[in-house]
C-alpha cells in the first residue's frame, strides 16, 4: 500500500529524514517510536503533504501513485489521513459544515453525488458513537474551545466520517488520560479492517497496550534504524533509547 | 478643484435655495462660508491622512440643482428586493426622493412620516425646526459643509413615541446618470420615547458614468428607542462615496450600526455616536470585503457623555489586490462617563502583500472608573487551519473560502434582521468566491 524509499526531507533548510525506508501493506498496523527530535512527527507531515517541508530525495509511492506530487486534498481524497498531534482550532467554522465539505469533496473526487443532507446527519451520528462523542461538539466551531481529550476524540470521529485507506496517527495518545486514551483506541480498532492499515505514531508504549501493532519500528536521527514485533516497545519501554542510539552512533 | 464649486454655489444659490426647503436653507448660507474657510479636506489633515480624495474630486460632475426628474423606474433597475425581506420600500434616485408610494408602504403605523425632507418641511416645518443640522453643524468638516451648502432634499423619517415600526425601512439609493454625476443629500431621522425602527440603507449604481455621492444622515434617539442602522455598499469601482453618519442617543436608549461594504470603488464613512443619556446600549460594526483598487475608510467615533453606558465596536476588513483599507476607532469617554464599559476590536486580513491596511485605535478616557478595551490586528490567513482543512480533503480554494467566511461571521451575526442576515451571509459567500455579488440587474463592474 505504501512504500518508502530513501526519502530526504527538510525544514528551512535543516535536513531532519535522513534516508528513510518503509513499506506498510494492506491490514497492517506499524507503530514507529523513537526519542524526540528523531523525525517522528516530520514524516507524518512530509506524507500529509505540508507545504512547510522539503522533500529532497526519495519516492513515496501509494497504491501505485506517486505519493509526493499530490496536493494534500488530493492525498486525503487518495485514502490517507492524519491524527494531528495538536488539531487547530478554526473559529467560526462549524464542525458540521466543516465536516460535511470534506466528506463531500471525497465524494466528488470519487464522481459521487453529494450526500443528501439527512444522509450526512445520520452518518454522523453513527460516527459519533464510535468515539461516544457529545452532541454539542458537532454544533461547535472547528476544535474550538475542545478539551485535550475530545480534540483527539473529535480526530478519530473525523477519521471515521471519511473512512481512510491508511491512517496516521501522530502522538494521539498526549494528553489523554486512560479513560480517553481507552475511547480513542477502540474507535480505531473497530475501525481496523483487513483492507486499511495504519501508522501509530508514539512516544510510550502505553497506547500499544491498546492499539496493538503488528511491527514496531524506531525512528532515531531521520532512519529507521530498528525494526521488530510488539516486544520491541516493551524492550524499548524497560531500557529507553540511550542503547539504540549508542548501538547507531557507535558504528 | 473648491472654486467651481465656489462659483457655482455665487451664481445659483437662488436656484439651490427655490429648489429647496426653507428649513434646509436656514443653515445654507453659513454652511457655504465654512465650505469656503475649509475646502475639501486633503490628506494633510489628521482625520482624512488615509483617503485621498483629490482624484474623486478632481472629476467634472454635475449637479442637479434644478430638480429635473430623473427619467428612471426604480423597480426596473432595481431587483433586491429578494422575497424575505418584507420591508417599507423608499428609493432616493441620485438625491430625489422617489415619489411614487410603494403599495405596501400605506399600512405604516399611525404617526409614522417617512418621506423627503423637503415635502416634510412644507407639511410638518415643526419636526424639521428643532433636529435638521442639529448634529451636523457643530461639525468642522469641509464634506459636511458643502452637504450643508448643496444638499436640496434628503429621506426623512420620524417615529412617535412608542410606536414599533413592524417591518424595517428599506432606503435604496439607486444612482443613474448618463454624464458624471455628484449627488448631494441631508437625511434625518428621528424616534421619539420608546419608538423602535430598523433602517436598511442599500446603495446601488446603475449607470457606468462616474458618482461621487455626499450624503449627510442625522438620527436623533430618544430616551429607551431602540434603532438599527444596516448600510449595505455594493457599487461599482467608479463610484466615490462621502458618508457621514451622526447619531444621538438619550438615555437608556439601544443603538446598533452595521456598515457593510461588498463592493465599491472609493469610500469614506463617517460615523459618530454620541451617547449623551445613562444606560445606553451602543454597537458599531462593519464589514469590508475589498480587491482591485478599492479603497475603504470607516472613520468612527463613540463618544460616551453619561456614566453606566456600554458600547461595543467590531470591525473586519478582508483585503485583496491593491485594496486599501483604514480603520480609525476614537472613543472619548468624558469625565464624568463612570462605570462606561467599552470594548473595540478591528481585525484585517490581507490576502496579498499588496493590499494595504492602516488601523488606528484612539481612546481618550478622562474617566477613572471604566472598562475600556480595545485590539486591532493585521494578518493573513491561518496557514495551520489552511492545512488542516486540506488534510481533510477540502481543496485550498475552498479551505481559504470557509476561512473568510468565518471571518467575517460575527459582524454578519450583529444583524438582528433574520431574513437580512440569511441574504447578506449569501451576498458574502458570493462575493468571497469572486462572482458578483451583484443584486441583478444593479452592479456594472468589470
Amino acid at each position: 500500500m505504501l512504500e518508502i524509499k530513501n526519502l530526504h526531507a527538510n525544514i528551512n533548510g535543516k535536513e531532519i529524514l535522513k534516508g528513510l525506508s518503509l513499506s506498510v501493506n494492506a491490514g497492517e498496523v506499524h507503530a514507529i517510536m523513537g526519542p524526540n527530535g528523531a523525525g517522528k512527527s516530520t514524516l507524518s507531515s512530509v506524507l500529509t503533504g505540508n507545504p512547510a517541508f522539503t522533500v529532497t530525495e526519495g519516492d513515496v509511492t501509494f497504491n501505485g501513485k506517486n505519493l509526493l506530487e499530490l496536493a494534500p486534498e488530493d492525498r486525503s481524497r487518495e485514502g490517507i489521513f492524519l491524527s494531528f498531534q495538536y488539531p487547530v482550532e478554526i473559529p467560526g467554522v462549524s464542525m458540521v459544515n466543516f465536516m460535511r465539505t470534506a466528506v463531500n469533496e471525497h465524494r466528488k473526487y470519487k464522481n459521487l453525488e453529494p450526500m443528501s443532507a439527512s444522509d450526512f446527519l445520520r452518518m454522523q451520528r453513527e460516527k459519533k458513537e464510535l468515539v461516544e462523542m457529545d452532541n454539542k461538539l458537532a454544533n461547535r466551531s472547528v476544535n474550538e474551545g475542545f478539551s485535550g481529550g475530545e480534540k483527539k476524540r473529535n480526530e478519530i470521529f473525523q477519521m471515521a466520517m471519511l473512512d481512510p485507506k491508511l491512517s496516521i496517527l501522530d502522538e494521539t495518545d498526549s494528553g489523554l488520560d486512560i479513560d480517553a486514551l481507552r475511547i480513542v483506541a477502540n474507535g480505531v480498532n473497530k475501525l481496523k479492517r483487513p483492507d486499511n492499515a495504519s501508522i501509530v505514531i508514539t512516544h510510550y508504549q502505553r497506547l500499544l497496550d491498546y492499539i496493538v501493532p503488528d511491527f514496531v519500528h524506531v525512528l532515531y536521527d531521520g532512519r529507521i534504524v530498528k525494526s521488530g514485533g510488539k516486544e520491541l516497545a516493551l524492550e524499548l519501554e524497560e531500557r529507553g533509547y540511550d542503547w539504540i542510539k549508542q548501538e547507531v552512533d557507535g558504528k | 478643484m473648491e472654486q467651481q464649486y465656489i462659483d457655482l454655489y455665487t451664481a445659483h444659490h437662488e436656484s439651490i435655495k427655490k429648489h429647496s426647503a426653507p428649513a434646509m436653507n436656514g443653515l445654507r448660507d453659513a454652511s457655504f462660508a465654512q465650505f469656503e474657510k475649509l475646502g475639501f479636506p486633503t490628506v494633510a489633515l489628521e482625520n482624512y491622512k488615509y483617503t485621498d480624495l483629490k482624484e474623486s474630486l478632481s472629476i467634472d460632475y454635475g449637479l442637479n440643482i434644478n430638480r429635473i426628474p430623473i427619467p428612471v423606474n426604480p423597480y426596473d433597475v432595481f431587483k433586491c428586493d429578494v422575497p424575505g425581506i418584507h420591508s417599507y420600500l423608499y428609493f432616493v434616485v441620485n438625491d430625489g426622493f422617489y415619489p411614487v408610494t410603494d403599495p405596501r408602504n400605506t399600512q405604516l403605523p399611525d404617526g409614522v412620516i417617512i418621506g423627503s425632507v423637503k415635502e416634510v418641511a412644507a407639511t410638518h416645518p415643526e419636526l424639521l425646526k428643532d433636529y435638521f443640522g442639529k448634529l451636523s453643524s457643530t461639525k468642522e468638516d469641509g464634506l459636511i459643509a458643502f452637504n450643508g451648502a448643496f444638499a436640496q432634499d434628503g429621506f426623512f423619517m420620524y417615529v412617535p413615541e412608542n410606536v414599533v415600526l413592524d417591518k424595517p425601512v428599506q432606503l435604496v439609493n439607486i444612482m443613474r446618470a448618463d454624464v458624471d454625476f455628484m449627488a448631494v443629500s441631508h437625511n434625518v431621522i428621528i424616534l421619539e420615547k420608546g419608538a423602535k425602527a430598523q433602517l436598511l440603507v442599500c446603495d446601488h449604481t446603475v449607470d457606468e458614468v462616474r458618482f461621487l455621492s455626499n450624503r449627510v444622515t442625522e438620527v436623533f434617539v430618544a430616551e429607551n428607542a431602540t434603532y438599527e442602522h444596516y448600510k449595505l455598499e455594493n457599487t461599482h469601482n467608479k463610484t466615490t462615496n462621502l458618508s457621514t453618519l451622526l447619531i444621538d442617543q438619550d438615555a437608556s436608549s439601544n443603538v446598533l450600526a452595521n456598515v457593510i461594504t461588498l463592493h465599491n470603488g472609493v469610500t469614506r464613512n463617517m460615523i459618530e455616536i454620541d451617547v449623551d443619556g445613562e444606560h445606553c446600549e451602543t454597537s458599531l460594526c462593519g464589514m469590508v470585503i475589498g480587491d482591485k483598487n478599492q479603497q475603504v475608510d470607516n472613520f468612527t467615533s463613540i463618544i460616551h457623555n453619561k456614566p453606566n453606558c456600554n458600547s461595543r465596536e467590531l470591525f473586519k476588513y478582508v483585503l485583496d489586490d491593491l485594496a486599501k483599507g483604514a480603520f480609525t476607532g476614537k472613543l472619548y469617554v468624558a469625565k464624568d462617563a463612570q462605570k462606561t464599559a467599552a470594548f473595540q476590536t478591528n481585525r484585517n486580513i490581507l490576502l496579498k502583500k499588496t493590499a494595504k491596511m492602516r488601523t488606528k485605535p484612539q481612546l481618550e478616557i478622562y474617566a477613572d472608573d471604566v472598562k475600556c478595551s480595545h485590539g486591532a490586528t493585521i494578518g493573513s490567513l491561518d496557514e495551520t487551519a489552511l492545512f488542516y482543512m486540506r488534510q481533510r480533503g477540502i481543496s485550498a480554494d475552498e479551505a481559504r473560502l470557509l476561512l473568510m467566511f468565518a471571518f467575517t461571521n460575527d459582524v454578519i451575526e450583529n444583524i438582528r434582521i433574520p431574513a437580512l442576515q440569511d441574504r447578506i451571509k449569501m451576498l458574502v459567500e458570493k462575493r468571497l468566491r469572486g462572482e458578483l455579488s451583484k443584486c441583478e440587474g444593479c452592479v456594472i463592474c468589470q
